[in-house]
């Protein structure tokens, strides 16, 4: 259903091969870990043993006796920041949080979390170091579980932390950071006009983002302070920007130089690794690389929230939906920041509701601090609500379709979180899944059919576009988005568009901090939208410049010059064929016509498309071991306007097979002492190609009238509905509801027995 | 330092192992033994690679059965016809060890000595019968599969000592074996539960021998007794499954951990062994 075959474009929406694809696909791609440096150190680091525990003293003068060890870092490298939340990455973010995740000061506050770090000539002289070093912990008790840590008993993470958005004011430490509220109508009267009331309790576990390329690190700096990184990470600029706030440095310091990147999901838009590497080459006037093992990528960095949730939820007999209530508590990991928020703003969004009412809690416990994931907090919200309608639909008689099509958000409707609909497409994705081949095939024994439909409003934001005209005619476009998931196609593509050139012309390029303007990172499926609606700035600027350089050749004015298909025309009435310039014969006379012919646009990007997906799930359920097969699955979504399908189809594919890992398999262990048991691929179980059917796709296309050719963010919004389609297959499958994730064999087997019962 | 040797004899090598009282370890695919180096999960000063020994390295016919050398891969065990036709229950267990590229290089002999509870090679090789050549100082002996392993990562092994190869008996004429084991995925993944039924029909569809073995419910794979009495006398119908699954549950003394629980290893024991000897009946059943 993409615009293939509609010849409106020559460009946008066709499947050319991607620019970087050689290189991935022959091994020459540089990803973080890939660089290497004259002179450079091997860096290690040490991290804490222990869930919870004071750090009373570290002393690391037998590591430094070790011959080959450089440096030992502590936190006492770093400046102590204070405690305040200012405006950075993708969301607000607290310096003294991150600097203490990056190294712990006064106490460590999860396994896993970064005490110390070690410079050396070898990796195995750094890793001998390591046991060098003696810290001394007073441990203290800890807690994992959300609902555990938001006890008045519970051990205290941090001894100031008083809980936001409560009147009075708290005036004792808890683990709650802070509580949101979101109301519309009235919710108690609405409940009370309902004839039907689902009410319901729904759990979900932290799950990682499980890039594939763990976290990678080379940093260099200079006598004179100056200092170039080179790592895999979701922008650039963010690193430069946390690097220069935790060490204290200025922008201008700092070089920050993109690595290709081996998936990041959200969990690459925060630093774990940089700001060591700097620490260490000052200290030792050296390089110094750190690469994680898979090991510490687990115990250290992301995961996205648990929750326990509450969800109620009153309809008229006919399916009208009256009103909605949430409660979300998400496990933020050790610091505060988890996307309750978020999760209170989506889960409701799809849905035409007069009384609704969200309340979200941010807590903290001594697991490791939650990062971005992929329409962060959206999945959780969704898999309560969404799970909470199949059961309204059954209770009701109805279609679980018909449901969510009576009661569908469409232009106008005013949302939860405040805003009224501009032009979507929920109700367009809702009536392909409805009329898809797949939603009416029959199911065999043990099979069940699950929907669930999701939200995400997708971000804008700033963006820079640099386009260069080489001196043959060829293109570079430069823009400051790490490119995770084809975008150097994509933004080549509206660039030849825009221009009306060969795209084999047109060269994509992620440049470095120092080479193009400030550029968010690549976060809230914006860089599609935002940094592609730069580039198209940037590339009408060159036809501008092209058109009055041709007007120059010819002692015209510009308004005589038409531009079609990378070539210069007379305007009306001069039809002379010889006056013709190509964008080859422009650029090849560029010095006589005033110099180097380049564009650019610098931007803040507003309106975002929200993007709706609505998924369907065939699950077979064996009823003696409690294992779920995803045998069918299909994906629907709303992308406004594919620039490149296949990337399209990708992310919507990706995302639902990590929503799926997340509703089946995958989940951390914990021992009593707090420790990762599964911290590996082995045990910690996301989904293996084999373990899934192809993953079918449908691409329905209502424009974003804010994009020059309508996109819509289209990477987040593909896992919001996985959980709850998955989970509502089972029950439908099995005939038994599991409303705690993640829905592993033993955990339905159980259920189903306890239902035998 | 590791020091690393390939011997080409079975002599050398146990010269090798016997020569220094340092730490050697036995390699032969290598696909847990690196592993755990690499974790740091176990020490050693020195490998002695047994796969250059030709003796190790070959799948040889003896008395109507099999000689497998203990060096010999599963992907060279799944691409030979004569013994996937014989034991194919025992093959299914080796070959679902690790990936494609692991089943180049994992062996019998190390899936067996590894001494994992879970261990998908194992329990076909106990039900089937096998026995193993032991070679160390001491000259060679001869044991059965189900002797080797004592308890996670513990062999009955004595210091010097290697597996040389198994013998796998000639299987009867109506005889059938299979292996099944649990995870929750559908590859890369370790057993939860294992289940493996070799058994004997006469000529009447009768079964009149049987030897069950489980893995991953107990510290060492299990021969199972009271579960082949479940099926000696019977057609392998409902009644018997039945029995044979609850002495299956009855034998399962497993743990708690990150792959499952108690109760969930202890239901599906019962339930593997059940489907595992529907397959075994079923060879047997359609054997000439």
């Amino acid at each position: 259903m993409g615009n293939e075959g509609k010849q409106q474009f020559k460009w946008v929406g066709t499947r050319p091969v991607r620019p970087d694809g050689v290189d991935k696909v022959t091994g020459q791609a540089n990803y973080g870990a890939d660089f290497t440096l004259p002179g450079m150190l091997a860096g290690r680091v040490l991290r804490s043993p222990h869930a919870h525990a004071r750090i009373k003293s570290i002393d690391a003068s037998r590591a430094l006796a070790l011959p080959g060890v450089r440096a030992v870092i502590t936190a006492a490298d770093f400046p102590e920041l204070p405690s305040e939340v200012v405006a950075g990455g993708e969301s607000p973010v607290n310096y003294r949080h991150i600097s203490e995740n990056v190294i712990a000061r006064h106490k460590a506050l999860y396994e896993g979390q970064s005490v110390a770090a070690v410079a050396a000539i070898s990796a195995s002289i750094a890793e001998a170091a390591l046991a060098l070093i003696t810290v001394d912990y007073e441990v203290l008790p800890h807690v994992i579980d959300v609902r555990a840590a938001m006890r008045p008993d519970a051990p205290i993470l941090h001894e100031d932390m008083i809980t936001s958005g409560v009147e009075p004011k708290p005036t004792k430490a808890s683990n709650i950071a802070a509580r949101t509220e979101f109301n519309m109508g009235d919710v108690e009267q609405g409940f009370k006009d309902s004839d039907v009331v689902i009410e319901r309790e729904y759990t979900t576990q932290p799950v990682h983002q499980g890039y594939i390329e763990p976290h990678a690190a080379i940093a260099s700096m200079a006598a004179d302070g100056m200092t170039t990184i080179w790592c895999s990470s979701q922008g650039q600029f963010m690193i430069r920007e946390f690097c220069a706030k935790l060490l204290h440095l200025e922008d201008a310091q700092l070089r920050v130089i993109p690595a290709e990147i081996g998936g990041g999901f959200g969990g690459k838009t925060t630093v774990y690794l940089e700001p060591l590497a700097v620490a260490l080459s000052r200290k030792t006037g050296k390089p110094v690389k750190l690469v994680m093992s898979r090991d510490e990528v687990f115990r250290a960095s992301g995961p996205t929230s648990g929750a326990h949730m509450t969800v109620k939820i009153g309809a008229k007999r006919d399916g009208t939906l009256v009103a909605g209530s949430l409660e979300l508590a998400y496990q933020a990991g050790a610091f505060p920041g988890s996307p309750a928020v978020p999760g209170c703003m989506t889960a409701f969004a799809p849905y035409d509701m007069a009384n609704a009412k969200a309340v979200g809690y941010d807590v903290v416990s001594n697991r490791a601090k939650c990062a971005a994931y992929r329409a962060p907090g959206a999945p959780i919200s969704s898999f309560a609500v969404e799970s909470a309608l199949d059961e309204l639909a059954i209770e009701l008689g109805m279609d679980p379709l018909a449901l969510r099509l009576k009661n569908a958000a469409k232009e106008g409707t005013r949302a939860l979180y405040g805003p009224k609909f501009p032009i979507i497409g929920f109700v367009e994705t809702l009536e392909a899944a409805k009329a898809h081949p797949h939603y009416s095939a029959p199911l065999k024994a043990n099979q069940g059919r699950g929907v669930a439909s999701g939200f995400w409003f997708n971000i804008g934001g700033q963006s820079t576009a640099a386009i260069h005209i080489n001196e043959d005619g060829t293109a570079e476009v430069v823009t400051g988005s790490p490119d995770i998931g084809g975008s150097r196609a994509s933004m080549a593509m509206m660039a030849a568009e825009v221009l009306g050139i060969d795209l084999a012309k047109v060269k994509p390029l992620v440049g470095d901090t120092a080479s193009i303007g400030y550029t968010f990172l690549t976060g809230g499926s914006r860089v599609t939208f935002a940094t592609g609606k730069a580039v198209c700035e940037a590339a009408n600027d060159i036809v501008e410049q092209l058109r009055a350089r041709a007007a120059k050749l010819w002692k015209c004015g510009i308004e005589d010059v038409i531009w079609k298909d990378g070539v210069a025309y007379p305007a009306q009435g001069q039809t002379d064929a010889r006056t013709q310039l190509s964008l080859a014969e422009i650029a090849a006379s560029a010095a006589r016509t005033g110099g180097p012919i380049t564009g650019k646009a610098a931007l803040n990007v507003g309106g975002a498309g929200a993007a709706f997906g609505t998924h369907i799930c065939d699950v077979e359920v064996d009823p003696e071991t409690g294992r779920t097969s995803v045998v069918r699955y299909t994906v629907v979504q709303d992308v406004g306007r594919a620039i490149h399908p296949s990337y399209v189809e990708g992310q919507m594919q990706g995302g639902a097979v990590q929503g799926i890992g997340w509703a089946l398999n995958e989940e951390y262990v914990y021992s009593e002492q707090g420790q990762m048991q599964n911290a590996g691929f082995l045990d910690y179980r996301m989904p293996v190609a084999s373990d899934l059917p192809m993953i079918d796709t449908v691409i329905v296309e209502v424009p974003n009238p804010t994009h020059p050719f309508g996109v819509r963010g289209v990477g987040e919004v593909p896992i919001v509905p996985p959980l709850a389609a998955v989970a509502n297959a089972v029950a439908r499958a099995s005939g038994v509801r599991v409303n705690d994730l993640p829905i592993s064999p033993p955990r339905l087997l159980s259920a189903l027995q306890k239902a035998k019962a | 330092m590791l020091t690393f040797n390939n011997p080409t004899t079975v002599e050398e090598a146990v010269a090798l192992l016997q020569k220094t009282d340092s730490r050697q370890r036995v390699l032969a695919g290598g696909t847990d033994l690196l592993v755990q180096l690499r974790s740091g999960r176990i020490q050693a000063q020195g490998v002695v690679d047994l796969k250059r020994i030709p003796e190790l390295r070959t799948i040889r016919t003896e008395n109507g059965g099999f000689r497998i050398g203990a060096a010999v891969s599963g992907a060279e065990l799944g691409e030979h016809p004569a013994l996937s036709t014989m034991w194919p229950g025992v093959i299914e267990g080796a070959r679902l060890i690790g990936s494609t590229q692991i089943q180049g290089r994992a062996s019998l002999g190390g899936n067996v000595c590894n001494a994992s509870p879970a261990a998908d090679g194992v329990p076909g090789l106990i039900a089937a019968g096998a026995t193993c050549t032991i070679v160390g100082p001491g000259g060679r002996r001869v044991v059965a599969v189900d002797a080797i392993a004592v308890s996670p990562g513990k062999t009955s092994l004595a210091p010097g000592e290697f597996v040389v190869d198994f013998f796998l008996p000639a299987q009867a004429a109506k005889g059938g074996d299979a292996y099944l084991r649990f995870i929750p995925r559908t590859e890369m993944d370790i057993a939860v539960v294992g289940a493996a039924v070799n058994l004997l029909l006469d000529a009447s569809g009768v079964c009149t021998h049987a030897r069950v073995a489980l893995g991953a419910v107990a510290p060492r794979a299990l021969l199972v007794e009271a579960a082949s009495h479940a099926l000696v006398g019977t057609r392998v119908e409902a009644a018997a499954l039945e029995a044979l699954a609850a002495a299956a549950r009855a034998a399962c003394a497993p743990i708690n951990d990150k792959r499952g629980t108690i109760e969930f290893r202890t239901q599906v024991a019962g339930v593997l062994a059940k489907r595992a000897a529907i397959i075994a009946y079923e060879r047997a059943r359609s054997r000439a």
